[in-house]
């Protein structure tokens, strides 16, 4: 049989369908791909390279439904050039897109168990998928709890989607803001506080993070208190990603290239490099 | 009704490591206390007077400062609040509003202290409880000031 070589350094082209405003510097961008096969495109947790022609490539995370046909859906943060060129492509735009890549969110072997989400800031989107994948596929799954912190309630990401999740069986949707005003009728506080208001049951718990990494560290130390087994606590792991396939080792952590071995990391195998000074 | 507030003071989570006659002391004094949607419980700088136990609903302690009111945190079913009328001579340091109805249990101040000084246990048992709510919330407030969320990834 005949092997076809891919460069993985070449961008595909895809065109922008649809660009949403989350908050006021938070955009997510629709691209259509042309892989309509009814297969999915990728894998919850995964990231794709997106190249804005003439400006830079940039490592994002996929925040759509991986069983949407023909799809690939981005949430994307303006704090720089390259950000604020990828937000404020118009539909028909082009960009450039390699992957998907990466290690994802384990749905498989999470299937019977309670999926516990936390998630701070733009930490959401890349769990996203994992949820859209858990309400297709809800009899493969018990409980799904998502704890989502944010900086205020003008930061939130998703706010109508969460807003709506709570409203289905078995599930606990729970956001908190560092600051609400006083229209925020929701909790107001750090994510670890909203712990106390879910019963966890640690054994049959898989517990997926995503946020800023001190945000992770004292999730994990509240995951800890409660039982809840490393190696059933998963991380996303951010770092200043470039080739996107292990070959140039900016995104190296220990002995792990996040880009390759993860994004997605089980904590069993994360802790040792967590916290570390300059890694 | 009395029976009803003995109950909810011993099967309140907060009260789970007190030994029993603690508790009981406790309901001794203990009253209930129910708040309207939107209605303060107390304010900044009042004198110190209730603490209270949260059996159920939501608080959200308040900020009022440069003419602006600000949300710092929220309190729920299971949590204490108003932990400064342990202390005496203790102005109360945020506003408490009700964000709904709210049921708690409500201690006098003055007569709380009174018995942790004369059953000097049930004070140690209550102080060292405090104490890790005390130290939790400091630990959240320094997370807040860190503004954890807005870190921008650097671009290159």
């Amino acid at each position: 049989m005949a092997s076809v070589l891919v460069d993985p350094m070449l961008p595909k082209p895809a065109r922008v369908v649809q660009v949403d405003k989350d908050t006021h510097d938070t955009f997510t961008l629709s691209l259509e791909t042309g892989n309509g096969n009814g297969q999915p495109a990728f894998a919850p947790g995964q990231f794709s390279m997106l190249y804005v022609f003439g400006v830079g490539e940039l490592p994002i995370s996929i925040s759509g439904d991986p069983e949407e046909p023909g799809r690939l859906v981005y949430t994307v943060r303006s704090v720089g050039k390259a950000t604020n060129a990828l937000v404020t492509r118009r539909p028909g735009d082009q960009v450039g897109v390699r992957g998907p890549y990466g290690t994802s969110w384990p749905m498989t072997r999470a299937r019977g168990k309670d999926l516990l989400v936390i998630a701070g800031g733009i930490g959401l989107a890349p769990l996203r998928p994992a949820i859209y994948h858990i309400l297709r596929h809800r009899g493969d799954y018990r409980r799904l709890i998502v704890l989502y912190g944010a900086r205020s309630p003008q930061d939130a990401l998703y706010r109508k989607q969460l807003t709506a999740w709570t409203y289905l069986p078995d599930t606990q949707i729970l956001t908190t803001v560092d600051y609400g005003g006083l229209r925020w009728r929701g909790y107001v506080g750090v994510v670890t506080t909203l712990f106390r208001y879910v019963r966890l049951q640690p054994e049959r718990t898989v517990a997926l993070i995503c946020g800023p990494e001190i945000m992770m560290r004292y999730v994990i130390r509240e995951l800890e208190i409660r039982g809840v087994a490393a190696s059933d606590t998963y991380l996303s792991m951010e770092r200043n990603m470039k080739c996107a396939v292990g070959f140039c080792g900016h995104c190296q952590m220990g002995p792990y290239f996040v880009c390759k071995d993860g994004p997605v990391f089980p904590l069993s195998q994360m802790q040792p490099w967590m916290g570390k000074y300059e890694l | 009704m009395r029976k009803e507030i003995l109950e909810s003071v011993h099967s309140h989570p907060f009260l789970k490591q007190f030994q029993p006659q603690q508790v009981d002391r406790l309901a001794e004094l203990a009253q209930e206390a129910r708040f309207d949607r939107d209605q303060i419980i107390f304010r900044q700088g009042d004198a110190s007077s209730f603490f209270y136990l949260i059996i159920s609903g939501k608080v959200a302690l308040e900020v009022t400062a440069i003419g602006r009111t600000l949300r710092v945190q929220t309190v729920a079913d299971g949590e204490p609040l108003g932990w400064s009328s342990i202390l005496p001579s203790e102005g109360k340091h945020f506003q408490a509003r009700a964000l709904g109805a709210v049921r708690a249990l409500a201690w006098d101040g003055a007569r709380l202290r009174e018995a942790c000084d004369q059953e000097c246990s049930l004070g140690y048992a209550l102080m060292k409880r405090l104490l890790a709510v005390v130290a939790e919330r400091l630990q959240a407030t320094r997370m807040q000031i860190l503004n954890m969320y807005s870190t921008p990834q650097k671009e290159s």
